[in-house]
């Protein structure tokens, strides 16, 4: 039956050239813009070197601190990190490190910007960095300030051409390091383990930064297991009741590590109803509604497309009134016929969805190429694919059903008289 | 086989209520070849579709093998359709993108038969209706006369013991006609297929063993 309906399916295409191609286009173009999207967040969210143990970790990107008259968001500050983030339960690893700061360095005079990021050792025990040149550097260097850096790719080829960069001096801000390590680009779209330069968090100029609560850094939770995961947020958010707050002007603060999904959610999350999915004032997180939100933007999305697609679906279902009616004369069921007309257009949607798939490649190809995002590699990859095939087969369903289902109701009798009532 | 009682059929509109049938009984044995006249608007396809359970009476019973049909939802008519009775129109009402064979398959995708099942038995009606080697053609390659052999053996291909037809002569010159005739008459005859045609065409009534005469939607003797 399935090979009959597909034979039918693929006439009626050909017959109908120019509503195939306007339907295609429409199908093709909407799933390109959803897969381009889903391959970013892929790329984002999915565990890959040099955050291989991604799933066993949890990061401490956001503090709020709140008073009477008075609030404060940003990053957290070193103190809060160090002074409330250690021996919580579960956690094998903990690293500290600061947010990228935009550092300039003079290339053959010329001024050129580098990321610049300042971390300790544990930092490189809990990412699994690939190392084209030399390795990290280690505790050691960090506790006793020694100026060496680990450069990416970019960077090397930046300071030092083809050349070799190991033991060889860099100076960014006006300091001077000795290179002990070089590692691949890392996409800036990697919030923890990107930077184009990494050096030890005691070489920052001063040591200020060891008595702020709030702005600058960032902490990494290496979980045994990811089902260590409430226990240590309950641990720190319970902390976070008890810190020592410096201001007067705060009374509370509130900040939870967070998974790379809850994170996601809030950095997409902004304005006055932050908390609705990504983590609210009490620091619970809502991920959960945060994937509802997505989903629910991607049907809205395909929102147009299908309606367009719902229009041309009925008159072309409408000008098979015909056959409708002599296939209900011979004993077809209301239900086989929607089963039927939404497979003719799950064909031709996963039609489309191919081409699109060809074109969603070729946009990611093109994106990585422009450097738009810094060292992204987009890709199309299985789990893209299969985004993209369950997404057109939810398109060939939505714009298909309805039209499906006013034709099923037609009057057999009505139908072979060539119309509908 | 078939039995009417006091069936009738009402179009309600708003404003309007148009009597297509009134009081129509009858009863149709096994194997018998009946035509129901009569002037156009007079009904004829009407009672044909409710003889057919294509439509749903106002009024008045239909009964099949001596079950009365008491519902006629989609789902409990589309099976007896399916299993009892073959349909043959006036202007053939073939699928034009679907093959002569896959034309004739019809009424088997809607049982459980195997795709080779399903080919063999519409090669089998299209033999029987003489029309073997025209397998792959599509509908615009056949003649008028063609196309309704082909629209036959897609009524008999599920081997119903209805054949209801209506006017299937009409789209037709005479010689192409008697050709449609003469097969409908060795269905009833060699199968014991009841047919039941409606026609305009008083020589091709009277070649049927009894016709039933319709007036403004009445039974006439």
């Amino acid at each position: 039956m399935l090979a009959s309906y597909l034979r039918l399916a693929l006439k009626v295409f050909g017959r109908r050239r120019f509503f195939t191609a306007v339907s295609l286009f429409g199908i093709s173009f909407t799933l390109v813009v959803l897969m381009v999207a889903v391959a970013i967040v892929d790329h984002v969210l999915t565990p890959r070197a040099p955050e291989t143990r991604q799933d066993r970790t949890l990061g401490l990107y956001f503090a709020s601190m709140q008073g009477k008259h008075w609030g404060w968001n940003s990053e957290p500050g070193f103190m809060l990190i160090d002074r409330y983030g250690r021996g919580l339960p579960g956690v094998e690893r903990m690293s500290i490190f600061s947010t990228p700061q935009d550092v300039p360095a003079y290339l053959a005079g010329t001024r050129v910007n580098f990321d610049l990021k300042r971390t300790d050792g544990e930092f490189w025990k809990i990412l699994d960095f690939t190392f084209l040149e030399g390795g990290p550097f280690t505790s050691d260097d960090v506790d006793q300030a020694r100026f060496v850096a680990v450069l990416n790719d970019t960077s090397r080829r930046r300071f030092f051409g083809d050349g070799r960069a190991l033991g060889r001096t860099i100076e960014v801000d006006g300091q001077r390091f000795q290179v002990v390590g070089v590692v691949p680009d890392v996409p800036r779209l990697r919030e923890v383990p990107f930077a184009d330069i990494w050096v030890p968090l005691t070489t920052a100029k001063s040591d200020s930064y060891r008595r702020e609560l709030m702005g600058g850094f960032l902490g990494l939770f290496l979980a045994r297991a990811s089902e260590d995961f409430p226990a240590i947020k309950e641990e720190f958010r319970a902390r976070m009741k008890r810190v020592e707050l410096t201001d007067s002007h705060y009374d509370s603060m509130v900040a939870v590590p967070e998974t790379p999904a809850e994170r996601l959610a809030n950095r997409i999350e902004v304005g006055p109803r932050r908390g609705v999915i990504g983590t609210d004032r009490q620091g619970r997180t809502h991920v959960g509604r945060f994937w509802a939100a997505l989903g629910l933007l991607a049907l809205l999305f395909m929102l147009l497309p299908t309606v367009n697609l719902v229009n041309l679906n009925m008159s072309r279902i409408m000008e098979r009134a015909s056959e409708i009616g002599v296939r209900k004369a011979f004993g077809a069921t209301a239900g086989t016929l929607i089963g039927q007309f939404v497979v003719e257009n799950v064909a031709l949607t996963l039609a489309g969805g191919a081409i699109g798939l060809v074109l969603a490649a070729a946009v990611l190809r093109a994106l990585t190429a422009s450097g738009l995002i810094p060292y992204a590699q987009l890709q199309m990859n299985g789990r893209v694919f299969l985004w993209g095939l369950g997404l057109a087969v939810i398109f060939g369903v939505l714009s298909g059903a309805y039209p499906a289902w006013r034709m099923s109701r037609l009057h057999p009798v009505q139908a072979l008289a060539g119309g509908g009532r | 086989m078939i039995q009417l009682q006091a069936v009738e059929k009402v179009y309600r509109t708003d404003t309007i209520e148009t009597v297509a049938l009134a009081g129509v009984n009858l009863e149709i044995a096994e194997g018998e070849f009946i035509s129901i006249m009569g002037p156009s608007g007079c009904g004829k396809s009407t009672l044909l579709n409710l003889i057919g359970l294509l439509d749903a009476p106002t009024g008045g019973q239909v009964a099949l093998n001596g079950t009365l049909i008491a519902s006629y939802r989609d789902q409990d008519v589309a099976p007896i359709r399916n299993r009892e009775i073959g349909f043959i129109f006036q202007s053939f009402h073939l699928i034009a993108d679907l093959s002569v064979a896959d034309n004739v398959e019809i009424p088997l995708l809607y049982r459980s038969v195997s795709a080779k099942e399903r080919r063999e038995r519409a090669l089998a009606a299209l033999d029987r209706v003489g029309l073997s080697s025209r397998v792959h053609h599509f509908p615009s390659q056949l003649s008028g006369g063609q196309q309704q052999r082909v629209a036959i053996a897609r009524a008999i291909v599920g081997r119903p013991r209805i054949l209801l037809a209506d006017e299937p002569t009409g789209n037709l010159d005479s010689q192409m006609g008697d050709e449609i005739m003469s097969i409908l008459h060795d269905l009833n005859q060699r199968e014991k297929t009841t047919v039941v045609m409606v026609t305009h065409d008083l020589a091709k009534a009277e070649q049927t063993a009894r016709t039933i005469r319709l007036f403004d939607g009445r039974q006439v003797n």
